[in-house]
């Protein structure tokens, strides 16, 4: 778009089939609605010479038109004489929905994907008013901004919109500073990517057992009412805030991902823990109440217990198993982490992520060799971005590091039933004052 | 029935602004198109084989593959300001 609009370039762009309603929204909502395009078959990757020369000689999977004729008319067929250029369409988004019966209201929000598909409480202006009465900052404030990928424009949304959405979720007005605060944090709990991701959110400080959140048995499980709504309440307000969530338009993950239900919310077992919370290794102090953003949330690996002979080569493999564009936060029971302790004498979460990064390793030809490393690694590391340009440097079969120390985190959660413990892949986003909301 | 009234969750969308597309050409024959990689998911694989339509359909027509400077989520002016010095149109893909 770019290309041809800013720089006078005649441009055909080349998309596949899939993302045919995807790619026509981008270009209305970038402005160019009439922007050229041709589509081929999915997928591209992996198909031989032979395969992608009959995508060539073979017919657009829109048009039916040859895929060449699309080509070659995108770049010679004059624009179209009736084609505004200059023209500013003012879009909003009315505050309230036509009245209805109950039952059509319930329909209508699944109808248009502003539900999770799971019932939810209607937001009567009684009921916000409710949820509105648990912060100071007033109903028209701006919170924030968001989009589902960075090629769709950034909606913004206000106090009063958020508790909507927690009002939907089934929250208790008293957890709105926590909601609050992940609005504001602009990190979408239902960003759009082929690879279905999630989001993990962390709770830190004493809204913890304000709002009796658990960080102990079932911590991360269906068994606590705040942490199911707020989850719950981050994936909604994400969703519609955002300008929606649709399958095939605004949402194109392959498979989904069901750990977006109530993207992983969960409080850090300070208590239990041996080593400094989450939000204070982030700059906070331990007295201040914070929520913790991940996402690109998709993978877990998970073991028993920190073994005395070969717990180095257990952790490794975990690590090893990992696509290595995934980050990993490891998720240790409160056993588990005093078991680091005694094994690698990791007495800070800091020392613990050293080892981890630097034995997290994979021979050079295989790293280069993922796709998700071709894709968003490899073009930085040739464009001379440390430290991925210096690993391109090594021979194939040397063992180089997966992992940035900045991307590897450390959090304890459970309640000590037993020393299990995880590895999510996943990439940190940011730590939010939940105090600010208040 | 009776009737509830309920807010409306969605947030407040931008303001949409038309963007100009660019005079197209009358013609392809001399012209020097550019074919530019995206860098994602064998994208290069398919311009060869486009690259090569080229060559054995319009002989006329040069063209030139180039890839994105870095990732496709980064702008690239110096690839646009080549492609705007030295060419005449674009093939860019592909974008998924």
């Amino acid at each position: 778009m770019t290309l041809d609009s800013t720089y006078g370039v005649p441009t055909v762009s080349l998309h596949t089939r899939p993302f045919a309603p995807a790619v026509r929204s981008v270009i209305r909502v970038n402005g160019m609605p009439r922007a050229r395009l041709a589509f081929v078959p999915q997928p591209v990757m992996g198909k031989t010479p032979a395969e992608l020369r009959a995508y060539v000689d073979g017919s657009d999977t829109i048009t039916g038109r040859p895929v060449m004729q699309e080509v070659i008319e995108g770049l010679t067929r004059p624009i179209e004489a009736d084609d505004p250029t200059d023209m500013v369409y003012e879009r909003t988004t009315p505050r309230l929905v036509e009245p209805d019966s109950e039952e059509n209201l319930h329909a209508l929000f699944q109808e248009n994907h502003w539900s999770d598909q799971l019932p939810i409480i209607l937001p009567t202006e009684e009921r916000v008013a409710e949820m509105l009465a648990h912060t100071s900052h007033p109903a028209d404030e701006v919170v924030g901004h968001m989009r589902p990928t960075m090629f769709r424009e950034y909606w913004e949304y206000t106090v009063e919109k958020v508790a909507v959405n927690a009002v939907m979720a089934g929250a208790r007005p008293e957890y709105f500073p926590v909601i609050l605060a992940l609005a504001a944090s602009g990190a979408s709990a239902r960003g759009s990517t082929t690879s279905s991701a999630a989001a993990m959110v962390v709770v830190n400080g004493p809204i913890r057992n304000e709002l009796a959140m658990n960080s102990g048995i079932g911590a991360m499980g269906p068994y606590n009412h705040a942490t199911a709504t707020i989850g719950r309440a981050y994936g909604l307000l994400s969703q519609n805030l955002q300008g929606g969530s649709v399958p095939g338009l605004t949402y194109l993950g392959s498979q989904g991902n069901n750990y977006a239900y109530n993207n992983v919310a969960f409080a850090e077992n300070e208590e239990r823990s041996p080593w400094e919370p989450f939000h204070v290794q982030h700059g906070l102090k331990a007295e201040e109440s914070a929520v913790s953003v991940f996402t690109g949330c998709r993978s877990t690996a998970f073991t028993l217990g920190v073994r005395e002979t070969y717990w180095r080569e257990h952790v490794r493999n975990m690590l090893r198993g990992m696509d290595p564009h995934e980050s990993p936060t490891f998720l240790l029971d409160p056993i588990t982490a005093r078991q680091f302790i005694d094994r690698g004498g990791f007495n800070t979460k800091e020392k613990l992520v050293a080892w981890v990064q630097d034995n997290a390793r994979m021979p050079a030809g295989e790293y280069w060799d993922y796709q998700l490393i071709q894709n968003y690694i490899y073009p930085r590391a040739t464009f001379g971005e440390e430290p991925w340009a210096s690993k391109l440097k090594a021979a194939p079969n040397e063992l180089i590091p997966m992992f940035r120390t900045e991307d590897i985190h450390v959090v304890v959660v459970g309640g000590e039933t037993n020393g299990y413990w995880r590895i999510m892949g996943c990439n940190y986003q940011k730590t939010v004052s939940v105090d600010a909301w208040r | 029935m009776a009737k509830l009234t309920v807010l409306n969750p969605m947030g407040y969308p931008p303001k949409i602004t038309r963007k100009p597309l660019a005079p197209r050409l009358s013609s392809l024959e001399g012209k020097t198109i550019y074919l530019v990689d995206a860098r994602f998911d064998d994208s290069e694989l398919l311009l060869r084989e486009m690259q090569g339509w080229f060559a054995d359909n319009m002989p006329a027509v040069k063209t030139k593959l180039v890839q994105l400077s870095s990732v496709y989520t980064k702008d690239d002016p110096k690839t646009w300001e080549e492609i705007k010095r030295n060419g005449d149109a674009a093939i860019i893909g592909v974008g998924h």
